[in-house]
């Protein structure tokens, strides 16, 4: 589909990068039941970190779960149906992170209770809590049209593609990504490339395939196929 | 002439090295001085050779200070480094009267240009106690753990924890390595150098010379694992692993490339022992390099079709980076740092025996468009998070956050 002759209303879309700094806690766990308790009163950014942070960290595609608890739980634990279960938590659908973490220890809990045993795993292979400091800076650059998003997209860093995908989605009202925040300012006219935007799930690609498809989504719509 | 930067940004693109300006941009006029203690040999020397002058690339202000010792203070700064390292070994008070003189009479040196510096960073243990020299600082220290004190030798830990909790920060290259300290912990983990000669590009031709030059037939199969001859390292494992693989693959030649003999004890007995189960196969190559033969050792990754790391512990084990640069898919030990590089299927293999080692070799040399595709995403995935512009990237997150202060979230103008 193809969109011309827009009247530009909305304010410039600011391009910013960032910096992710890992830092350790100290804290590790080396069965379930330390892992539950080290949750109740971890730092909230660690649990932020758990969850989005992999995106900055070393890692491929097809993550085969999409949070390190759950990572952790089927391979140092050994616990598939956990790691399902925590799998499928989704971050966005919590007002905040407190409740992520009410959630996350639930879920800990109800396997706790259905096991006779606590799960453990090798002294190497321990849970060690990390948390992380983000570090935005202004790229100076800017866009006014949203056909530039075409021209703009592909030359993202992957942690631009972060702070615009990912991390938008804990400042943004609707827990969005700063793409579709920016298009809804434009009185509804972008309301169907909004919707190819919502369909990327960010929990199966790495940065790299993320920007691919949002350059492909706005290059459609922008351009034809 | 292209500068240093400009260099990398043909390797990693411009977008990295104007990420690079942007984030360095808050330092500028900000006095950074790095300190160790060599100029020339080791991995820290070679990390800093290319840090530093890439940081006045960037518009910092940064000098590199190196201490310096005589032949006591480094036997005993090896033995501190053995023992955080997990050695057991016991340090004497004589060592540690040598250990801290020698850092005062290098307080004394440096007075001037530690205390007026912004951000000093002090590299491993053996300049650490600089610190206790220098009441009047006026910037923040951090310290710089390049190794892996996962178990240290408790005592000697202590010992070395007095000077380091004094610090404003300390990094470590693995959440595993971290010890508590009352201060922030950053994790950094190490890179490689795509410009270096161990991993700069070759000509198809000087890979062949090398490797023919040890007599290994470039046209068969080849199975390289580079180490020192360390028991952790498993040389006996590898060798076990290449009869297995030989049983399918009869042309395969296994190629072992270590450090020439030393009057270590332990690595000579490991030898033996390496010697002892290759039996005089002709199949089997036993290479002693001397430490500076990073050439060599390049192109033997390049001729090789497969390259193993059977590590059976690891601190982050950069021989796995290089073979991933040089897209070659690695057979590696299920420990340490192995885990975060070698992502199963995907850049190589986990494994935990010979056996398991074997098989995938097997798996590999069949597939041959896997071994490509494998090695070709093993590029990549060094590219995009083990290249020295990612550790560069980081050291100035780093500063960053000491300077606006270590909060969740720093916005810069």
């Amino acid at each position: 589909m193809k969109k011309n002759n827009v009247e530009l209303s909305n304010k410039p879309f600011e391009i910013k990068d960032c910096a992710l700094a890992a830092l350790a806690t100290g804290k590790s766990a080396q069965n379930l039941k330390e892992l539950r308790d080290l949750l109740l009163d971890i730092d909230a950014n660690s649990i932020y970190y758990h969850f989005w942070g992999g995106q900055l960290k070393p890692r491929f595609d097809d993550p085969e779960y999409h949070n390190d608890f759950a990572s952790w739980t089927r391979h140092a634990l050994h616990d598939g149906t956990l790691a399902e279960r925590l799998s499928a938590i989704d971050p966005t659908d919590f007002q905040n992170l407190e409740d992520l973490r009410t959630e996350i220890v639930e879920i800990i809990e109800e396997r706790l209770d259905e096991n006779d045993h606590i799960p453990w795993c090798e002294p190497d292979e321990k849970f060690h809590f990390v948390t992380s400091q983000i570090v935005v800076f202004n790229t100076k650059k800017t866009i006014e049209d949203p056909r530039m998003l075409v021209k703009t997209i592909p030359n993202m860093t992957r942690s631009s593609i972060f702070y615009h995908f990912i991390d938008a989605r804990r400042r943004t009202p609707e827990n969005i990504d700063d793409f579709r925040a920016w298009l809804k300012g434009f009185d509804g006219q972008y309301n169907f490339l909004c919707d190819m935007i919502s369909t990327i799930d960010p929990f199966f690609a790495t940065l790299t395939e993320l920007r691919k498809h949002l350059y492909n989504i706005v290059k459609n719509y922008f351009e034809g196929e | 002439m292209t500068t240093i930067l400009e260099q990398y940004a043909d390797i990693v693109g411009w977008e990295v090295i104007d990420q690079l300006y942007q984030l360095a941009a808050p330092l500028k006029g900000i006095k950074v001085v790095h300190v160790n203690s060599t100029r020339k040999g080791g991995g820290v020397a070679e990390i800093l050779n290319k840090l530093v002058p890439l940081q006045k690339d960037l518009g910092i202000d940064v000098t590199w200070e190196v201490i310096k010792g005589n032949k006591d203070f480094f036997k005993c700064t090896k033995s501190i480094h053995n023992s955080l390292q997990g050695s057991n070994i016991e340090l004497p008070q004589s060592m540690m009267d040598t250990y801290e003189k020698t850092n005062e009479k290098n307080a004394e040196k440096l007075k001037k240009k530690l205390n007026d510096a912004d951000i000093v960073f002090i590299h491993d243990p053996q300049p650490a106690p600089l610190i206790k020299y220098f009441p009047e600082r006026k910037g923040k220290w951090i310290w710089r753990c390049h190794i892996d004190v996962s178990k240290p030798q408790r005592t000697v830990w202590k010992y070395i924890k007095n000077f380091v909790k004094d610090y404003d920060a300390s990094i470590f290259s693995l959440p595993a390595f971290a010890q508590p300290l009352p201060h922030p912990e950053y994790l950094i983990p190490p890179s490689i150098d795509p410009l270096s000669e161990k991993n700069m590009d070759l000509s198809r031709e000087e890979i062949e010379q090398t490797v023919q030059s040890f007599g290994i037939d470039i046209e068969r199969p080849i199975m390289l694992q580079v180490s020192r001859f360390d028991r952790f390292k498993d040389p006996v494992g590898v060798i076990q692993a290449f009869k297995l693989t030989k049983k399918f693959v009869p042309s395969i030649q296994l190629v072992l490339a270590g450090g020439e003999a030393t009057d270590d004890p332990e690595s000579n007995s490991v030898l033996e022992e390496v010697r002892l189960a290759a039996n005089s196969n002709p199949d089997i190559h036993i290479l002693l390099l001397p430490p500076d033969a990073h050439r060599t050792i390049n192109a033997l990754q390049r001729g090789a079709d497969i390259i193993i790391q059977k590590s059976t512990k690891e601190g982050f084990g950069l021989t796995v980076t290089e073979a991933l640069w040089k897209g070659k898919p690695v057979i590696g030990g299920d420990v340490g740092g192995i885990r975060i590089q070698v992502v199963n299927h995907h850049t190589g293999f986990l494994v935990k025996t010979p056996e398991g080692a074997a098989l995938r070799a097997r798996y590999l040399l069949f597939h041959r468009e896997r071994l490509n595709e494998m090695g070709k995403k093993a590029k990549i995935f060094v590219k995009e998070n083990f290249l020295l512009t990612r550790h560069l990237r980081e050291y100035l997150t780093v500063m960053v956050s000491l300077k606006y202060g270590v909060k969740e979230r720093i916005e810069l103008g």
